[in-house]
C-alpha cells in the first residue's frame, strides 16, 4: 500500500517542482497554482478510486489530475500551450481534463465544479452505475452559495459522491478566520445532513484509511448517500506562481515550518523499502524528463484550431436529426 | 510611448457635438491608472463618510493591483473590508447598504465573477428605482477587471459589459486613460444609480496626466481622442489604445482616422459618434468583447438608424473572435484584434475594396505584454 501511495505523492511533488523550475523561462505562458505541500490530500483520497471513478477539481488541480492517473505528457504540453496538450492548448493549466482517467475537468471560477460533480453523481445514480464521484475544492469555495446548495441536493437525492474540502487555511492571502464567522466547514456539511470528518495535520495515512472506508461503503451499499471530508493541509508556495509569499506579510515562515517539517512525501518515503523507493523515483524522473521533452518538442496548435470546438461536433443538425 | 498615446488625448480639439467632453488642459502630474483609481477612491472616501469599499481581497497585501492600497489603514476595517467568497450575497449586501444610504464600492478582481452577481444586479439593483416608483435609490459602484494574455483563458478574460448595457437602470463605464479612470470613478461614486465600472488589466499599467483636484468625467459624454476625416474609429476600453496605434499606421498610407473613446457605454454619447460618421461616412467599432449583441453592435445600429437616408455609411465591427478565449499564445494572438489588423480593415473600408495592405509592426506601437504570474 505504501508503494503506490509514495509513487503518487512523489510524482506530484516532482512534477510541480519541475513546473516551478521551468516557469521563469517564460515557456509556460500560463498561470500555475501549485499544490506543493498539499499533495497528500489528492494522493490519499484518489488512491481507493478506480480508473472509471470520476473527479472534479479546481484551478489548483495538478495534484488531483496526477493522483487520478491523468496523462503527464498531455498536462505539461497543455501548460506549454501546445497542440498535444490535454485541451489542445485551449484551456491551459486551470482546466486540466483527462476523460480516460476519470478527470472531468476543473474550473477557474471558485465553487463551480461542486455542483457539476453533484450532477454527474445524479446521472450515475439514475443509470445505476457503480461509479463514485469525488469533488475537490478549497476552504474558500465553502463560502459560495453553490456549496450549500449542492450539498443539500446531494443529501436530498442520496448521491454517490464524496466531497473533499482541501483546507489550506487561505483563500489567496486571506485566512479562513477572516472570512468565516464560524470556521467549521464540517459543521456546515453536517447541518446539510452529511456525515463529515475532519482530518488534521495533512495526515496522509488517516486520509487514506478514511477515504478507503468511505469508498468501500459506497461500493458495498452500506452508505446510501454522500460523504464529506475536510482535510487540513498547507500550501508552501504562493497562491499562483512558482515563488514563495512569506515576504508579503500575511503569513509567516514560522507558521509554515511545522507543515514543512511534517512533509508527507518524506513520511511515506521512509515507509517504503529503499530499493523499491529508488525504483519508484527513477521511474518518475524518467517519466518527467520524457514529458518535458514531449511538451517542448510538440507544435503549437494550428491556427485553424481557434474556431473548432465552440460547439461539439457531434451535435450537428444532421446528428441531432438522427438521434431523434 | 504609452504615455504619448495618453497625453495625446488631451491636446485641445473641437468637440463634434456640444455635448462631448472637451479635452482638458494638460495637467502637471502623471499617474498610473492604478494610482488614479486609488486616488479617486481615497478622495471620495475622505469627502463623504457614506462611501464604503469592499470586495474579495481589497485588504490583502496585493490590494487589487494596488488600487486599494493604504485605504484600510486610512479609513479602518469598517469602511474598507475583504469579504468571504460570496459574490451573490455580497452584491445583495451592497444593494441593501445602498438602500440604507451608504455608497458602496464593490470590487471584483475579474469581470467573469460578476456572473455570480447577475441576479442581484439585474433583478434588484437595476430595477429598484423604477419598480418602487422612484421611492428608493441604489448608489452602488461595481468595479471589475478584464484580463488579457498570459494564458488567462476562458474564465479570466471576458469583457462582458454589454450584458449590463442591455438592462435599463444600470450605467456602464469603461475608462481607458488614467485621467478618465479618476474622473469616471468619482462620477460613478456620486451617481445615485448603480454603475458598472470596468477596468482592463493591461490599462492598469498605463501612465498619463491626472490632476490632483477632484473632478468628474460625466456619464454620457464621449471624447474625440484624435481628429480625422476619412474614417471614424471607435475603440472601447483597452481597444482604444489599439485604435490610437492603428491611427498611426493609417497615417503612413494617407488615411486619416478620427478616433473616439465612448468612455461611458450606458448612457452612450451616440451624438458625438454620429456627427463624426456624418463627416467621414465610415465607421469601424473595435470592442474588447465579442461582436454579437455587443457594444459594437449597439453603436453601429444606433449610427445606422440615425444616418439612414441621410448619409451613405459603410460600417465594420471588430472584436474577439467568436470563440472562447484560448490560452495557447498563437491562438490567443489570433483571438484579439490588434492595431495592425484594425488599420488594415480601416484602409480597406476607405478604399471600398481589399488593398492587401498589412503594416509592418512598428516597435514603438507594440502592445504591452503582461508577464505572469498574475
Ligand atoms: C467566484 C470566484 N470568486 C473569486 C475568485 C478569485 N479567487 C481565485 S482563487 C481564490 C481563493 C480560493 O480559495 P480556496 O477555495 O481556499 O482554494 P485554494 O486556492 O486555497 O486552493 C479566489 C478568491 C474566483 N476565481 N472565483
Ligand atoms: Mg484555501
Amino acid at each position: 500500500m505504501y508503494e503506490p501511495l509514495y509513487k503518487s505523492l512523489y510524482r506530484i511533488r516532482r512534477v510541480e517542482e519541475e513546473v516551478a523550475r521551468i516557469y521563469p523561462t517564460d515557456k509556460l505562458k500560463s498561470p500555475v497554482h501549485l499544490s506543493i505541500g498539499q499533495e497528500a490530500v489528492a494522493a490519499a483520497m484518489c488512491a481507493p478510486l478506480d480508473r472509471h471513478d470520476i473527479v472534479f477539481g479546481t484551478y489548483r488541480s495538478h495534484a488531483t489530475y496526477l493522483a487520478k492517473g491523468g496523462d503527464l505528457k498531455a498536462m505539461l504540453a497543455e501548460m506549454y500551450g501546445k497542440g498535444t496538450g490535454c485541451t489542445k492548448g485551449k484551456g491551459g493549466s486551470m482546466h486540466l481534463i483527462d476523460i480516460d482517467a476519470g478527470v472531468m475537468g476543473a474550473s477557474a471560477v471558485v465553487g463551480t465544479t461542486i455542483a457539476n460533480a453533484v450532477g454527474y453523481a445524479y446521472s450515475v445514480k439514475l443509470k445505476k452505475q457503480s461509479t463514485i464521484v469525488m469533488s475537490f475544492f478549497g476552504d474558500g469555495a465553502s463560502e459560495e452559495g453553490v456549496f450549500a446548495e449542492s450539498l443539500n441536493f446531494a443529501v436530498l437525492k442520496k448521491l454517490p459522491i464524496i466531497f473533499v474540502c482541501e483546507n489550506n487555511g487561505y483563500a489567496i492571502h486571506t485566512h479562513q478566520t477572516k472570512r468565516q464567522g464560524l470556521p467549521d466547514i464540517c459543521g456546515r456539511a453536517r447541518a446539510a445532513g452529511l456525515p463529515a470528518e475532519l482530518i488534521e495535520d495533512n495526515d496522509i495515512l488517516t486520509m487514506h484509511e478514511r477515504a478507503t472506508a468511505a469508498v468501500n461503503a459506497l461500493r458495498e451499499g452500506t452508505a446510501t448517500g454522500p460523504a464529506f471530508f475536510e482535510c487540513k493541509t498547507y500550501r508552501w508556495k504562493e497562491h499562483v506562481g512558482p515563488g514563495e509569499d512569506f515576504k508579503l506579510g500575511f503569513r509567516s515562515k514560522s507558521e509554515a515550518q511545522p507543515w514543512i517539517e511534517n512533509d508527507q512525501v518524506k513520511r511515506v518515503a521512509a515507509l517504503v523499502p529503499a530499493v523499491a523507493r529508488k525504483q519508484i523515483e527513477a521511474a518518475v524522473e524518467a517519466e518527467i524528463q520524457e514529458a518535458v521533452a514531449f511538451a517542448e518538442n510538440s507544435e503549437f496548435p494550428d491556427l485553424s484550431e481557434l474556431t473548432t470546438d465552440v460547439f461539439h461536433t457531434v451535435s450537428t443538425p444532421a446528428a441531432i436529426q438522427k438521434a431523434a | 510611448m504609452e504615455t504619448t498615446l495618453c497625453i495625446d488625448q488631451y491636446t485641445p480639439h473641437k468637440s463634434a457635438s456640444s455635448g462631448a467632453a472637451v479635452a482638458s488642459p494638460k495637467p502637471e502630474r502623471t499617474l498610473s491608472y492604478v494610482d488614479a483609481v486609488r486616488e479617486a477612491t481615497d478622495q471620495e472616501m475622505d469627502r463623504d463618510a457614506s462611501v464604503i469599499l469592499f470586495g474579495l481581497d481589497v485588504d490583502d497585501p496585493k490590494a487589487i493591483q494596488g488600487t486599494t492600497r493604504g485605504l484600510v489603514e486610512k479609513y479602518g476595517p469598517e469602511r474598507v473590508f475583504g469579504t468571504p467568497l460570496s459574490e451573490d450575497a455580497m452584491t445583495g449586501v451592497a444593494i441593501g447598504a445602498a438602500l440604507a444610504g451608504l455608497r458602496p464600492i464593490h470590487v471584483h478582481i475579474r469581470m467573469d465573477f460578476l456572473m455570480l452577481s447577475m441576479n442581484q444586479l439585474v433583478n434588484v439593483a437595476a430595477k429598484s428605482s423604477y419598480m418602487y416608483g422612484g421611492k428608493v435609490k441604489v448608489p452602488l459602484v461595481v468595479r471589475s477587471m478584464i484580463g488579457k494574455s498570459w494564458g488567462q483563458g476562458a474564465q479570466h478574460s471576458q469583457g462582458l459589459y454589454s450584458f449590463f448595457m442591455h438592462v435599463p437602470g444600470l450605467k456602464v463605464v469603461a475608462p481607458t486613460t488614467p485621467y478618465d479612470a479618476k474622473g469616471c470613478l468619482i462620477a460613478a461614486i456620486r451617481d445615485d444609480n448603480p454603475v458598472m465600472y470596468v477596468e482592463h488589466r493591461i490599462l492598469h499599467f498605463q501612465k498619463g496626466p491626472v490632476p490632483e483636484k477632484l473632478y468628474t468625467v460625466n456619464p454620457g459624454k464621449a471624447r474625440i481622442t484624435s481628429p480625422g476625416d476619412d474614417v471614424t474609429l471607435v475603440g472601447i476600453s483597452y481597444m482604444q489604445l489599439e485604435c490610437l496605434r492603428a491611427q498611426r499606421y493609417l497615417d503612413d498610407v494617407g488615411v486619416s482616422a478620427e478616433v473616439i473613446d465612448p468612455i461611458w457605454l450606458a448612457p452612450l454619447d451616440i451624438d458625438t459618434i454620429v456627427e463624426s460618421v456624418r463627416k467621414t461616412g465610415r465607421l469601424v467599432v473595435v470592442d474588447n468583447g465579442w461582436t454579437s449583441c455587443g457594444a459594437s453592435a449597439e453603436i453601429v445600429a444606433q449610427v445606422t438608424e440615425r444616418l439612414q437616408g441621410v448619409r451613405d455609411v459603410r460600417v465594420q465591427r471588430l472584436g474577439f473572435a467568436p470563440v472562447t478565449c484560448p490560452t495557447s499564445p498563437p491562438l490567443e494572438a489570433e483571438f484579439y484584434p490588434d492595431s495592425r489588423r484594425i488599420a488594415a480593415v480601416c484602409n480597406d473600408l476607405v478604399h471600398g475594396k481589399s488593398q492587401n495592405w498589412y503594416p509592418d509592426e512598428r516597435p514603438e506601437l507594440k502592445d504591452l505584454e503582461f508577464k505572469g504570474p498574475f
